[in-house]
């Protein structure tokens, strides 16, 4: 997984609440068995026509945000399914950081995950940064620090889990982590096989 | 010891660690995968050199783009082989249980789990699939995951989850003439909205949840990831243990007896303490379908489609245009005797054999309305063996209905079973977003009696006229 520090980049944004995880990446792109190439995918049906071509209106497909490393949406961003892709497909284009009021919780999950930052502000300052996106300005996400920069310079701090913090600033997956536990986990095991005995496993012959 | 409820009972029991930063480290009893989600998890697992921590506890199916034609012809797209192929390469190689698409124990990974009896009350559950809430009917804690989270069950048969919330939505009364589960989770989901539940977890009590059966409470569980939900609970109850007793992997003899002792003790306490809770009467609820591209966007069907001009906030009145443009409706239309051109019963939601016998008491001795394509996808190999010993599989066919295999088909459109561009479904699934079911496909949510109802009128229909 990448590291996530700072970023200073142009910002896209999509006035929309409830973005699904089948609008950002349809079911149809999820035959794939890795985590790459998805990128020309994503937001496929608000990017490009039924025939293919892209719809010059879509911000994604407009200089400068074309090249845009954060997204900023309204409300509940990435409900629905639980696609992993929908991250791998926001990540392949380039995005490294999504902004929006709140966000479903297993999207949530899954952005941590893949080295996507999600940062929840109020409704009033993804309004604010949406204008300040607008113009096609870079703003600046400083992991460290804590803080989102806007173009005028004004910081706003926002909140992240310490644990995953540290797990993006260092660019860690969580396993190699987990494993450090693995002796509670045999102790629970033990436990459990004492406490529950009848739970089932599953062989087929 | 304070009063807990079952959502807490469950957690207690299986936090192995809280970290420093109080996040829990979950012990997880049952993982189930499939073709779309586990290929990249294994592929990370294979170049970490790891193996499955306990491939045993974990059963694989193929489900999400298999085809549901004529299971004895080749598959013809090429992607869709190489996913199943994938599966079957890696449950050889890390050794995990699985169920092949010739087989009859195939089906619908939340059909499934639930009918061999390997998804029992008390359990942790999780899968790549965010309709994982389905089984938490059972009374197990079960929740979908994505890949990456999949991976460290995998390694570690654990996962990392800080502490969802409690919310009990309180379900009293007793139902009307057809108003199924579904009518009732869609007027929920209508009234507490798509991110009602976010970051709780949703045990659904009352005597209307009581009186469901198995496949009801599946049906409500299912869809509680719709209302944002992290996972949905019934208590386990005799209803609950007399639909395990006897499944393949269910506990038996003495040992069944003891789970059964265990299973009692999960109900939630006299005294507990909810952070949401919501009541509901059911007499207030009649068939219902979603009008929208949103779950949230519920109507009962005698209802009319809302006017974005009585809609005061000037985002949510442009977020209702946008729908109604998308599903081809008229402001304030009577949603009813809408024209539809397919039908589709099955499903992790409804595609169980009691979704499909009140789906076939509405067929009996009618037809599909002509220019109407219909289909029926069983949940499981199991669900369309009963069926067929039921004679159900002959009252569809012969009122012109497809008879199909079982798979998630239609539901999220990745194998042929699409909606073309503005046709317009009746479907007993669970999302009706843009383009879940094909690009520029119209999607209404319904039940699989008003499913029927839609296929013999060929429109929108109060399933009640036909009774």
């Amino acid at each position: 997984m990448e590291k996530f520090t700072v970023l200073s980049a142009v910002a896209a944004f999509i006035k929309e609440a409830n973005i699904d995880t089948d609008k950002i990446i349809p079911a149809r792109f999820l035959k794939t068995t890795t985590c790459t190439g998805l990128g020309k995918h994503v937001f496929d049906v608000m990017r490009y026509t039924v025939d293919g071509h892209e719809k010059p209106d879509f911000i994604l497909n407009r200089e400068p945000w074309r090249k845009a490393r954060i997204l900023i949406t309204y409300e509940n961003l990435g409900c629905g399914s639980s696609r992993e892709h929908a991250v791998w497909a926001l990540l392949d284009f380039g995005i490294r950081c999504v902004i929006a009021p709140s966000f479903a919780d297993i999207f949530f999950n899954n952005c941590f995950k893949s080295g996507v930052l999600p940062i929840a502000l109020s409704r009033d300052i993804c309004e604010t940064l949406m204008r300040d996106a607008e113009s096609g300005t870079a703003l600046t996400v400083d992991l460290v620090k804590q803080v989102v920069i806007r173009p005028n310079g004004e910081e706003i701090s926002f909140d992240v889990d310490a644990f995953r913090r540290h797990l993006l600033l260092d660019g860690i997956d969580d396993i190699g982590q987990t494993l450090q536990y693995e002796s509670k986990i045999i102790d629970y095991e033990n436990r459990q096989r004492q406490e529950k005995p009848w739970m089932p496993s599953i062989y087929i012959n | 010891m304070n009063p807990r409820t079952l959502f807490d009972k469950i957690w207690d029991d299986h936090v192995v660690e809280v970290l420093p930063n109080g996040t829990a480290l979950l012990y997880i009893d049952r993982h189930y995968l499939h073709e779309v989600t586990s290929p990249q998890a294994f592929e990370k697992l294979r170049l970490a050199g790891r193996k499955l921590r306990h491939p045993e506890n974990t059963l694989a199916v193929v489900d999400h783009d298999v085809p549901t034609s004529d299971r004895d012809l080749p598959i013809e797209d090429p992607e869709c082989r190489h996913q199943i192929d994938m599966l079957e390469r890696n449950v050889r190689e890390f050794e995990v249980p699985y169920f092949p698409l010739l087989s009859v124990d195939q089906g619908i990974v939340h059909v499934i789990g639930p009918e061999q009896g390997a998804s029992l009350p008390g359990m942790t559950i999780v899968c790549g699939d965010s309709h994982t809430s389905t089984h938490g009917a059972m009374g197990a804690l079960a929740f979908g995951i994505g890949t990456s989270e999949v991976e460290h069950v995998m390694a570690t048969q654990t996962i990392l989850q800080r502490r969802p919330k409690n919310m009990r939505i309180t379900i009293e009364g007793v139902p009307s003439f057809y108003v199924s589960a579904k009518d009732i989770i869609l007027a929920v989901i209508g009234h507490i909205g798509t991110a009602g539940g976010t970051g709780h977890v949703i045990e659904f009590a009352g005597s209307t949840i009581r009186g469901f059966d198995m496949a009801g409470r599946m049906t409500v569980c299912n869809m509680a990831i719709e209302a944002g939900a992290r996972a949905g609970l019934v208590a386990p109850d005799e209803i609950t243990f007399d639909y395990i007793k006897g499944r393949r992997f269910a506990p038996k003899g003495k040992d069944f007896d003891e789970a059964v002792g265990y299973w009692r003790t999960l109900a939630t306490d006299e005294g507990a303490r909810f952070d949401k809770e919501v009541m509901i009467r059911v007499e207030d609820i009649g068939p219902t379908l979603t009008w929208g591209t949103s779950p949230e966007t519920a109507l009962p069907i005698t209802g009319r489609v809302p006017d974005p001009a009585d809609e005061t906030d000037e985002t949510l009145r442009a977020r209702l245009r946008h729908m109604l443009d998308y599903m081809g409706l008229k402001a304030g239309q009577p949603i009813a005797g809408t024209p539809i051109d397919v039908v589709f019963i099955g499903s992790c939601t409804n595609s169980r054999i009691e979704d499909l016998r009140a789906a076939a008491q509405v067929m009996r001795g009618r037809k599909v309305a002509d220019g109407v394509r219909a289909m029926v996808v069983p949940g499981s190999g199991h669900v369309k063996q009963q069926a067929e010993e039921e004679g159900l599989d002959r009252v569809f066919t012969e009122s012109g209905f497809e008879w199909r295999e079982a798979g998630c088909s239609m539901c999220l459109g990745m194998n042929p079973d699409k909606l073309g561009a503005k046709q317009r479904c009746a479907s007993t699934s669970n999302r009706n977003f843009e383009g879940r079911q094909g690009p520029l496909g119209r999607t209404h949510l319904v039940s699989p009696a008003m499913a029927a109802a839609a296929a013999v009128r060929g429109c929108l229909t109060d399933v009640r006229e036909l009774a």
